[in-house]
Protein backbone atom coordinates (compact mmCIF):
# COMPACT_ATOMS: atom_id res chain seq x y z
CA UNK A 1 0.00 0.00 0.00
CA UNK A 2 1.56 3.32 -1.05
CA UNK A 3 2.54 5.54 1.86
CA UNK A 4 2.46 9.25 1.05
CA UNK A 5 4.10 10.46 4.19
CA UNK A 6 5.40 8.98 7.42
CA UNK A 7 6.79 10.13 10.74
CA UNK A 8 7.64 8.71 14.17
CA UNK A 9 7.40 10.13 17.68
CA UNK A 10 8.66 8.66 20.94
CA UNK A 11 6.17 7.67 23.65
CA UNK A 12 8.06 7.71 26.94
CA UNK A 13 6.21 10.07 29.26
CA UNK A 14 2.74 11.57 29.78
CA UNK A 15 3.80 14.69 27.90
CA UNK A 16 4.53 12.51 24.85
CA UNK A 17 0.88 11.39 24.87
CA UNK A 18 -0.17 15.05 24.56
CA UNK A 19 2.38 15.58 21.77
CA UNK A 20 1.12 12.45 19.97
CA UNK A 21 -2.48 13.70 20.17
CA UNK A 22 -1.47 17.06 18.70
CA UNK A 23 0.54 15.41 15.92
CA UNK A 24 -2.32 13.08 15.02
CA UNK A 25 -4.67 16.08 14.98
CA UNK A 26 -2.51 18.03 12.53
CA UNK A 27 -2.20 15.02 10.20
CA UNK A 28 -5.93 14.29 10.40
CA UNK A 29 -6.65 17.92 9.49
CA UNK A 30 -4.13 17.78 6.65
CA UNK A 31 -5.78 14.62 5.33
CA UNK A 32 -9.12 16.44 5.39
CA UNK A 33 -10.93 14.17 7.85
CA UNK A 34 -14.26 15.51 9.13
CA UNK A 35 -14.32 16.94 12.66
CA UNK A 36 -16.01 13.82 14.05
CA UNK A 37 -13.48 11.55 12.30
CA UNK A 38 -10.61 13.69 13.60
CA UNK A 39 -11.99 13.45 17.12
CA UNK A 40 -12.36 9.67 16.85
CA UNK A 41 -8.83 9.01 15.63
CA UNK A 42 -7.26 11.46 18.11
CA UNK A 43 -9.19 9.85 20.99
CA UNK A 44 -8.13 6.35 19.90
CA UNK A 45 -4.53 7.58 19.59
CA UNK A 46 -4.70 9.02 23.10
CA UNK A 47 -5.84 5.68 24.56
CA UNK A 48 -3.22 3.64 22.72
CA UNK A 49 -0.37 6.09 23.33
CA UNK A 50 -1.16 6.06 27.06
CA UNK A 51 -1.20 2.24 27.03
CA UNK A 52 2.25 2.19 25.41
CA UNK A 53 3.61 4.56 28.07
CA UNK A 54 1.93 3.01 31.11
CA UNK A 55 1.69 -0.69 30.31
CA UNK A 56 4.39 -0.99 27.66
CA UNK A 57 7.06 0.96 29.49
CA UNK A 58 7.38 3.34 26.54
CA UNK A 59 7.69 2.95 22.81
CA UNK A 60 6.81 5.00 19.78
CA UNK A 61 3.97 6.00 17.47
CA UNK A 62 4.32 5.95 13.70
CA UNK A 63 1.97 8.06 11.60
CA UNK A 64 1.37 7.31 7.92
CA UNK A 65 -0.85 8.81 5.30
CA UNK A 66 -1.94 5.98 3.00
CA UNK A 67 -3.15 6.13 -0.54
CA UNK A 68 -5.15 3.38 -2.15
CA UNK A 69 -7.12 3.51 -5.35
CA UNK A 70 -9.61 6.26 -4.79
CA UNK A 71 -9.11 6.68 -1.05
CA UNK A 72 -6.69 8.05 1.49
CA UNK A 73 -6.36 7.25 5.15
CA UNK A 74 -4.39 7.83 8.32
CA UNK A 75 -2.64 4.78 9.78
CA UNK A 76 -1.19 4.87 13.28
CA UNK A 77 1.12 2.21 14.68
CA UNK A 78 1.88 1.98 18.41
CA UNK A 79 4.79 -0.18 19.37
CA UNK A 80 6.32 -0.96 22.73
CA UNK A 81 8.81 -3.47 24.10
CA UNK A 82 6.84 -4.05 27.29
CA UNK A 83 5.63 -7.26 28.90
CA UNK A 84 3.13 -7.93 26.12
CA UNK A 85 -0.45 -9.15 26.51
CA UNK A 86 -1.14 -12.69 27.69
CA UNK A 87 -4.77 -12.94 26.63
CA UNK A 88 -5.56 -10.52 23.81
CA UNK A 89 -9.22 -11.45 23.62
CA UNK A 90 -9.68 -10.72 27.31
CA UNK A 91 -7.69 -7.48 27.06
CA UNK A 92 -9.96 -6.34 24.22
CA UNK A 93 -13.14 -6.75 26.25
CA UNK A 94 -14.65 -3.65 27.84
CA UNK A 95 -14.09 -3.31 31.54
CA UNK A 96 -11.07 -5.55 31.71
CA UNK A 97 -8.05 -3.76 33.15
CA UNK A 98 -4.75 -4.70 34.72
CA UNK A 99 -4.12 -1.13 35.82
CA UNK A 100 -6.48 1.28 37.50
CA UNK A 101 -8.14 2.50 34.32
CA UNK A 102 -11.62 1.84 33.01
CA UNK A 103 -10.55 -0.95 30.66
CA UNK A 104 -12.00 0.83 27.63
CA UNK A 105 -8.75 1.63 25.83
CA UNK A 106 -8.35 -1.34 23.49
CA UNK A 107 -11.97 -2.17 22.75
CA UNK A 108 -12.86 1.52 22.51
CA UNK A 109 -10.00 2.29 20.11
CA UNK A 110 -11.09 -0.59 17.91
CA UNK A 111 -14.59 0.86 17.70
CA UNK A 112 -13.18 4.30 16.83
CA UNK A 113 -11.10 3.03 13.90
CA UNK A 114 -12.02 1.44 10.58
CA UNK A 115 -9.24 -1.12 10.85
CA UNK A 116 -7.60 -2.45 13.99
CA UNK A 117 -4.75 -4.91 14.18
CA UNK A 118 -2.96 -6.12 17.29
CA UNK A 119 0.11 -8.30 17.68
CA UNK A 120 1.41 -9.14 21.11
CA UNK A 121 2.97 -11.98 23.05
CA UNK A 122 4.19 -12.26 26.62
CA UNK A 123 7.70 -10.81 26.80
CA UNK A 124 7.64 -9.69 23.19
CA UNK A 125 5.97 -6.28 23.43
CA UNK A 126 2.85 -5.05 21.68
CA UNK A 127 2.19 -3.54 18.30
CA UNK A 128 -1.21 -2.06 17.49
CA UNK A 129 -2.16 -0.57 14.15
CA UNK A 130 -5.31 1.44 13.51
CA UNK A 131 -6.49 3.07 10.30
CA UNK A 132 -9.17 5.63 9.64
CA UNK A 133 -10.10 6.21 6.01
CA UNK A 134 -11.34 9.47 4.65
CA UNK A 135 -14.99 8.95 3.84
CA UNK B 1 3.97 23.58 38.87
CA UNK B 2 1.41 23.86 36.09
CA UNK B 3 -2.16 24.22 37.37
CA UNK B 4 -5.63 24.83 36.04
CA UNK B 5 -7.20 27.89 37.72
CA UNK B 6 -10.33 27.49 39.84
CA UNK B 7 -12.54 30.58 40.17
CA UNK B 8 -15.14 31.15 42.85
CA UNK B 9 -18.44 32.71 41.81
CA UNK B 10 -20.83 33.06 44.73
CA UNK B 11 -21.42 29.57 46.12
CA UNK B 12 -19.97 27.87 43.08
CA UNK B 13 -16.56 26.99 41.69
CA UNK B 14 -15.85 27.46 37.98
CA UNK B 15 -13.13 25.61 36.12
CA UNK B 16 -12.45 26.30 32.47
CA UNK B 17 -10.14 23.73 30.97
CA UNK B 18 -8.27 25.50 28.21
CA UNK B 19 -5.23 23.32 27.68
CA UNK B 20 -4.70 19.81 26.37
CA UNK B 21 -4.17 18.18 29.77
CA UNK B 22 -1.61 15.50 30.40
CA UNK B 23 -2.68 12.93 32.97
CA UNK B 24 -0.82 14.39 35.94
CA UNK B 25 -2.37 17.80 35.36
CA UNK B 26 -5.82 16.22 35.35
CA UNK B 27 -5.10 14.47 38.65
CA UNK B 28 -3.82 17.75 40.14
CA UNK B 29 -7.07 19.44 39.11
CA UNK B 30 -9.06 16.69 40.80
CA UNK B 31 -7.10 17.15 44.05
CA UNK B 32 -7.21 20.97 43.90
CA UNK B 33 -10.96 20.95 43.33
CA UNK B 34 -11.75 18.71 46.27
CA UNK B 35 -9.58 20.93 48.51
CA UNK B 36 -11.32 24.06 47.23
CA UNK B 37 -14.81 22.62 47.71
CA UNK B 38 -14.04 22.16 51.38
CA UNK B 39 -12.07 25.38 51.97
CA UNK B 40 -14.59 27.59 50.12
CA UNK B 41 -17.71 25.66 51.24
CA UNK B 42 -18.84 25.59 47.65
CA UNK B 43 -22.27 24.15 46.84
CA UNK B 44 -21.50 23.39 43.23
CA UNK B 45 -18.77 22.93 40.64
CA UNK B 46 -19.03 23.95 37.02
CA UNK B 47 -16.48 22.44 34.66
CA UNK B 48 -16.34 24.04 31.23
CA UNK B 49 -14.79 21.70 28.66
CA UNK B 50 -15.79 23.63 25.54
CA UNK B 51 -12.13 24.12 24.63
CA UNK B 52 -11.37 20.40 24.78
CA UNK B 53 -11.05 18.70 21.37
CA UNK B 54 -11.21 15.25 22.89
CA UNK B 55 -12.23 13.53 26.11
CA UNK B 56 -10.61 10.12 26.43
CA UNK B 57 -11.21 7.47 29.07
CA UNK B 58 -8.71 9.05 31.46
CA UNK B 59 -10.32 12.51 31.36
CA UNK B 60 -13.74 10.85 31.51
CA UNK B 61 -12.72 8.99 34.65
CA UNK B 62 -11.36 12.19 36.16
CA UNK B 63 -14.68 13.98 35.54
CA UNK B 64 -16.50 11.08 37.17
CA UNK B 65 -14.14 11.15 40.15
CA UNK B 66 -14.64 14.88 40.62
CA UNK B 67 -18.43 14.51 40.50
CA UNK B 68 -18.30 11.62 42.98
CA UNK B 69 -16.00 13.33 45.46
CA UNK B 70 -17.92 16.60 45.19
CA UNK B 71 -21.18 14.79 45.93
CA UNK B 72 -19.70 13.28 49.09
CA UNK B 73 -18.64 16.81 50.04
CA UNK B 74 -22.21 18.04 49.49
CA UNK B 75 -21.56 19.83 46.21
CA UNK B 76 -23.10 19.21 42.79
CA UNK B 77 -20.98 19.02 39.62
CA UNK B 78 -22.11 20.04 36.16
CA UNK B 79 -19.93 19.55 33.08
CA UNK B 80 -20.74 22.11 30.40
CA UNK B 81 -19.86 22.93 26.81
CA UNK B 82 -19.02 19.50 25.44
CA UNK B 83 -18.51 19.63 21.70
CA UNK B 84 -20.88 17.42 19.68
CA UNK B 85 -17.97 15.52 18.08
CA UNK B 86 -16.64 14.77 21.57
CA UNK B 87 -20.03 13.45 22.69
CA UNK B 88 -20.31 11.19 19.62
CA UNK B 89 -16.80 9.84 20.19
CA UNK B 90 -17.31 9.27 23.93
CA UNK B 91 -20.36 7.11 23.36
CA UNK B 92 -18.57 5.06 20.71
CA UNK B 93 -15.60 4.69 23.05
CA UNK B 94 -18.03 3.16 25.54
CA UNK B 95 -18.09 6.01 28.01
CA UNK B 96 -21.48 7.52 28.75
CA UNK B 97 -20.29 9.44 31.84
CA UNK B 98 -22.73 7.92 34.31
CA UNK B 99 -23.36 10.05 37.38
CA UNK B 100 -22.22 13.24 35.69
CA UNK B 101 -24.70 16.04 35.11
CA UNK B 102 -24.16 17.99 31.93
CA UNK B 103 -25.49 21.21 30.45
CA UNK B 104 -25.05 22.83 27.06
CA UNK B 105 -23.36 25.98 28.31
CA UNK B 106 -22.28 27.88 31.42
CA UNK B 107 -25.60 29.74 31.80
CA UNK B 108 -27.64 26.55 31.79
CA UNK B 109 -25.11 24.87 34.04
CA UNK B 110 -25.41 27.73 36.54
CA UNK B 111 -29.22 27.42 36.48
CA UNK B 112 -28.91 23.72 37.18
CA UNK B 113 -26.57 24.31 40.10
CA UNK B 114 -28.78 27.06 41.53
CA UNK B 115 -31.89 24.91 41.44
CA UNK B 116 -30.00 21.97 42.94
CA UNK B 117 -28.66 24.08 45.77
CA UNK B 118 -32.07 25.69 46.43
CA UNK B 119 -33.65 22.25 46.75
CA UNK B 120 -31.21 21.08 49.36
CA UNK B 121 -30.10 24.51 50.52
CA UNK B 122 -32.01 24.80 53.79
CA UNK B 123 -31.28 21.41 55.27
CA UNK B 124 -27.71 21.45 54.02
CA UNK B 125 -26.88 24.87 55.43
CA UNK B 126 -28.48 23.90 58.73
CA UNK B 127 -26.29 20.82 58.78
CA UNK B 128 -23.23 22.90 58.11
CA UNK B 129 -23.86 25.14 61.08
CA UNK B 130 -23.16 22.17 63.29
CA UNK B 131 -19.68 21.60 61.88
Amino acid sequence: MPVEKTSELPLRAQEDVVAARQFVRSWAVELGLSLVDQTKIITAASELARNAVIHGGGGFIRLEILQETGKRGLRLTFEDQGPGILDIEKAMSDGYTTGNGLGLGLGGSKRLAHEFFIESAPGAGTRITITRWKS
Amino acid sequence: MERIPILKIGDFLLVTVQVDMHDRLAVTLQDDLTDRIVSSRARGVLIDISALDIVDSFIGRMLGNIAGMARILDAETVVVGMQPSVAITLVELGLSLPGIRTALNIDRGMDLLRSASEETGETASAGREDL
